[in-house]
């Protein structure tokens, strides 16, 4: 079994699992970076206007910030829990806690879609469309504006992190995972952590700063 | 002198291709064996044909401009025709030619061979990398075809989210091209940390990977804010949501931050692969070992970190302040130090070397006037009272095409020459070489030399008409670029020419002591028969063929 | 030896009181630069030469592959080149500061930048198109800001050169040494007619600079191009009383009208105004009007109202910026017109677009 996966250009298992390591980490440290912009526009942003952030900010319902938060973390810690079952062989397990990992991914992606909703309601848009206040001062649109782009490619992040958690999880029902292979699962399991992480940037920015 | 170029000990022996181990070229037959292939040999020759493609657009983008250029009123195109070509000009060059050039053809080709390995860590995620250039390819012609662009390769905000032209698409086109670098960036990173050859330390690897080595972690940090720059102006062109408005308080100054956060990172993606190159053509044919490996090595990782900082010299005069300013100068004189080492050690490598000096060595010649004339130039613009006035004159133009046609076309051509016969197991005619690169040197200098005193005399760039004092200037350098591009399509027609009709090459031309020399020209579909074991570094001039043939077994 | 120095780099005239100090340091920087590039590659050549296969082989004491390098000698060099570099930045940064802060005294003047004209607004309330008069021999102080993309300010025989930002004041300060005029480009690329957005900084004598703020003298256009035009600004020639149709094309030519309309049937970004008047026109949303005072006087106030099908919505509005007595001048203008034939194919608009040979007079 462990024999037939390892592909031609590689000696030994252990390189290219190593391999396969190395690459998910060096994607993950591009990703920081494509986040990265985003934060330090908001640094630059928020420096500028730091009043007018906090007027946009206010508007935000910390309550449900912070039931995603919570929403999340938990999801990381089951993400967590299924690699370490996946490595001991307990694929039945591993699966179900993959699969519960992408459920709360759902209903972090629900809450969100709840505040969007809102936002949409009261016209607290992005840029030109921002009209949920007359004449907002300089600073205001800016930041929710930022609101709607970083959180929306959190949310992007999100739905790719849970098809991969979903494949992931169906592969190891099938047994396609276990002790012999679980590279694939700990990448998968990286990659949510980074969602995860991003997201522990996110909600004080948007959430508890105001 | 063709005698001279080939070395002696090189015996013309078979091309090592048995009946049982074809070459690459031939192990598999069909367009489905090219298309579909994992070869990364082959991938590499797709994205020749690509590049290539697109540096003759690019020129010729190129040679419309130079021609409007010629009198100082409208010649021949109108002033938005003119605004699209030195935008689809910089574009084109940019990031479907200059950014993958190296990298992805000889990266691609030799890369994986100098390591001892059979190919890349991830064969597939490479031919996706190729794909995703294609689409970007594709996504960016069909934005020139449906309406263009007329920013210029920068995208300032606001212009570029106003102006009516398919920016939108541009930005996605770009986008994609930035994907499809880190996949190959990724690729040459987990390559070499995880598929040495057995006995290939750090400091045996050819200086090659070391140079690839550092673009890559250039490209996997600098191209996602590139990326999100270019998506918010895609978005902002497209919906008007945007971030860099000034009606909304927004600041276009901060675009420029972003997009210079990578794009002079980038500067260092286009040239430190031909510093790679130029590392491997001076030693190869000088016999020499490189006056110092780890200065070369490290001044490689040197400027990817420090280029990362210096991003604000292209901002002098747009509204930093006078402390950022500062900063940013005093940081950019570094990069100039660590490619003065660099310089100083090419040279010094040539010293007792034994030196024979093929179309290849001609070209780290122009090399060495070209990029030591352009990097001090940097130097110069970086000092801020200077910059005040060069800035967005022909000056800069002059500049940084002195760093990219003078630096890396050259060593891109230096490339395409050494390592021909690896690639195709064929001989180029030197002759023809080096009258060609004699060409190429001459258009150069004449077609940039001529813009330096343009931009002292104030004419800024992106001008469709100019005051007529800049004429003569103008003329002359438009005569050379004619002349570059004759010497350009020279040096193609003699690699073409020599693919079929070149005398068969052995597997070592030149008698390098260079890993990819060690297997057969072409090489077969897996590089080596057997994992070669390295007992030596890439640069043992000292021992005698037999030795170290012996201390880097392969087959 | 600075005027020698200065023909063969091709650098303009050194116009303001930090020219001179910056073109020597650019002589510094360049000539160490050319003589770097030049030693580097005649070691490198040398070396080719002398250690080159056939002399190696006929001479192989000439071979030292085992030779180690002088690093003691790469250490000074480079640590020597470093030090040449930070000298150039120290020198370099303190002309910065020179150049970017103002001296308390500096006359300020407000400019403008706009696709494709620069506006010029001085205290005293008077202003200027195009053309920046300033006082000789006194620091002038420039805040500059856009109307709508990023320009940039540049005067080559000034050596200086600021960015324009829209919803940004920044500064630029100079003091012009003598009387005199000097160019004015564009140096941010602004658009389709970037390299057409120039104008002229004309210092005055302190007291010419007076009379002229109480619109006395010299004139305020003045014909030309800028190549042919008189050196010294008592060239000029005196303010006449003239026609109606000449003060029409004068107020075209301050305003900037001429960047985009022709006068003789050229097509351009505008519609040419030869025969316009009295045509009727199909407009941009379908409909038509008949060219006529009314909406000559409306395109020019609010010019995307009714928009002249098949050009773009690029115009800006004039409104409170151009008198009355100027608006009634080009519609003279544009009356005395209406007979001359547009050139075949100049109803199309962006088929060719030329530059007005005049940028600032009338013809």
């Amino acid at each position: 079994m462990s024999a037939q996966r390892l592909v031609e250009q590689f000696e030994t298992l252990e390189k290219q699992d190593h391999a396969a390591r190395l690459a998910m980490w060096m994607f993950l440290g591009s990703e920081t970076l494509l986040f990265g912009a985003l934060f330090a526009s908001y640094g630059y942003y928020r420096g500028m206007y730091p009043s007018g952030f906090v007027q946009a900010l206010h508007h935000n319902s910390v309550a449900l910030g912070t039931t995603n938060t919570v929403v999340l973390i938990t999801s990381s810690f089951t993400v967590a829990l299924g690699v370490h079952f996946i490595r001991e062989n307990k694929a039945r397990l591993a699966a179900g806690l993959l699969a519960l990992s992408t459920a709360f991914g759902a209903v972090f992606l629900v809450v969100k879609g709840f505040e969007y909703a809102h936002h949409i309601h009261e016209n607290a848009l992005p840029a030109g469309m921002y009209s949920f206040v007359d004449q907002p001062p300089a600073g205001v649109v800016l930041g929710y504006t930022l609101y709607w782009f970083m959180t929306a490619l959190h949310g992007l992040h999100v739905i790719a992190g849970m098809i991969m958690l979903a494949v992931v999880a169906v592969l190891c029902w099938k047994g396609r995972y276990g002790t012999h292979r679980y590279v694939a699962v700990e990448n998968v399991g990286l990659y949510w952590h980074l969602v995860d992480v991003v997201w522990i940037f996110l909600w004080p920015l948007f959430y508890l700063t105001d | 002198m063709s005698q001279a170029t080939i070395d002696a000990d090189a015996k013309p022996e078979s091309l090592g291709v048995g009946a049982d181990h074809p070459d690459y070229l031939r192990a598999d037959s069909g367009l489905r064996s090219w298309l579909l292939t994992k070869d990364h040999k082959r991938i590499a020759l797709m994205f020749y044909v690509g590049v290539i493609l697109f540096l003759g657009l690019g020129g010729v983008f190129a040679l419309v401009l130079r021609t409007e250029l010629l009198t100082p009123e409208q010649t021949f195109i109108d002033a938005n025709t003119y605004n699209q070509m030195f935008t689809l000009h910089g574009i084109t060059m940019v990031w479907l030619f200059m950014i993958p050039a190296i990298p992805t053809v000889f990266g691609n080709f030799v890369l994986p061979i100098m390591l001892g390995a059979k190919d890349l860590a991830f064969p597939r995620i490479n031919l996706a990398s190729f794909y995703v250039y294609v689409l970007s390819a594709i996504i960016l012609l069909g934005a020139m075809l449906a309406g263009g662009a007329d920013t210029g390769w920068t995208f300032y905000v606001p212009y570029s989210t106003t102006s009516p032209t398919a920016v939108t698409w541009m930005g996605i086109g770009i986008f994609v091209n930035g994907i499809s670098s880190i996949m190959t960036s990724v690729n040459f990173i987990v390559t070499t940390h995880t598929m040495r050859a057995k006995g290939m330390s750090w400091h045996r690897m050819p200086l090659f990977v070391w140079a690839s080595y550092a673009t890559s972690i250039i490209i996997l940090f600098a191209t996602p804010v590139l990326g999100m720059s270019l998506v918010l102006i895609a978005l902002d062109h497209a919906l008007g949501l945007t971030l860099f408005n000034p009606r909304y308080g927004g600041d276009p100054v901060l675009f420029q931050h972003l997009f210079w956060f990578y794009s002079h990172p980038a500067v260092y993606i286009m040239i430190l692969p031909a510093f790679g190159v130029i590392s491997e053509v001076v030693c190869s044919f000088s016999h020499n070992k490189p006056a110092s490996y780890r200065a070369i090595a490290y001044s490689s990782l040197g400027i990817a970190f420090i280029g990362f900082f210096t991003w604000g010299h292209h901002m002098f005069v747009a509204g930093l302040s006078e402390f950022d300013a500062g900063v940013f100068g005093a940081l950019s004189m570094f990069v100039g130090i660590f490619s003065a080492i660099k310089v100083f050690t090419w040279v010094a490598t040539l010293r007792g070397g034994s030196i024979s000096f093929a179309t290849p060595m001609l070209y780290f010649l122009w090399f060495l006037f070209l990029f030591v004339f352009g990097g001090m130039t940097g130097v110069a613009v970086a000092t801020q009272s200077l910059d005040v006035h060069w800035h967005d004159t022909y000056f800069v133009v002059a500049h940084f095409h002195f760093i990219m046609v003078g630096g890396t076309l050259t060593s891109f051509l230096a490339g395409a020459h050494y390592w021909f016969p690896k690639m195709f197991g064929r001989l180029y005619d030197e002759r023809v070489g080096l009258l060609t690169s004699v060409a190429v040197f001459i258009g150069f200098v004449f077609t940039f030399l001529p813009q330096f005193l343009l931009g002292n005399g104030g004419m800024p760039r992106r001008y469709f008409t100019y005051p007529e004092r800049y004429q003569w200037l103008n003329v002359l350098s438009t005569g050379g670029a004619w002349l570059l591009g004759a010497g350009l399509i020279l040096a193609l027609g003699n690699l073409l020419v020599a693919l079929k009709w070149g005398k068969r090459a052995g597997p070592n031309p030149w008698g390098s002591r260079s890993f990819e020399w060690i297997t057969a020209s072409p090489p077969s579909k897996h590089n080596f028969e057997e994992t070669p074991e390295i007992e030596r570094s890439a640069y043992e001039y000292t021992l005698s063929e037999e030795v170290a043939r012996e201390r880097a077994k392969a087959r | 030896m600075n005027e020698l120095l200065r023909r063969i780099l091709f650098l303009p005239r050194q116009a303001s009181t930090i020219a001179e100090e910056i073109d020597k340091l650019h002589y510094f920087v360049i000539i160490i630069t050319m003589g770097g590039a030049l030693l580097v590659t005649l070691i490198g050549g040398w070396f080719l030469f002398r250690y080159r296969r056939t002399a190696v082989q006929k001479d192989p004491s000439r071979r030292m592959p085992e030779a180690t390098p002088a690093i003691w000698l790469e250490a000074v060099v480079v640590v020597g080149l470093f030090g040449m570099f930070i000298l150039w930045w120290v020198i370099g940064f303190w002309q910065f500061m020179a150049i970017r802060v103002p001296p308390e005294n500096a006359l300020e003047i407000y400019v403008t930048g706009k696709q494709w004209m620069w506006k010029f607004a001085y205290p005293q309330g008077a202003n200027s198109i195009a053309t920046l008069y300033v006082p000789a021999g006194r620091p002038v102080k420039l805040i500059l800001t856009s109307r709508d993309v990023i320009h940039s300010f540049f005067v080559p025989d000034f050596r200086l050169k600021q960015d324009v930002l829209p919803g940004r004041l920044t500064t630029l300060w100079f003091e012009a040494k003598e009387p005199g005029r000097h160019d004015i480009l564009c140096t941010e690329y602004c658009g389709v007619s970037h390299s057409t957005m120039r104008g002229e900084v004309i210092a005055l004598a302190p007291e010419e600079y007076e009379r002229w703020l109480q619109g006395k003298s010299p004139a305020p256009a003045v014909a030309g191009p800028v190549d042919l035009r008189p050196s010294s600004v008592t060239d000029y020639a005196p303010p006449e009383l003239v026609s109606m149709v000449r003060q029409g094309e004068r107020a075209a030519a301050e305003h900037g009208c001429l960047r985009c309309h022709t006068l003789d049937g050229t097509p351009h970004l505008g519609p040419t105004w030869a025969g316009l008047y009295g045509t009727t026109i199909r407009l941009e949303d379908g409909g038509s009007v008949k060219v006529d005072e009314a909406y000559i006087t409306e395109s020019m106030m609010d010019p995307l109202a009714r928009i002249h099908a098949g050009y773009q919505r690029i115009m800006p509005s004039y409104l409170g910026q151009i008198r009355p007595a100027e608006t009634s001048a080009i519609i003279e203008l544009m009356k005395s017109l209406r007979d001359v034939r547009p050139k075949p194919g100049a109803q199309a608009p962006w088929g060719t677009v030329t530059v007005p040979e005049t940028r600032e007079g009338g013809q």
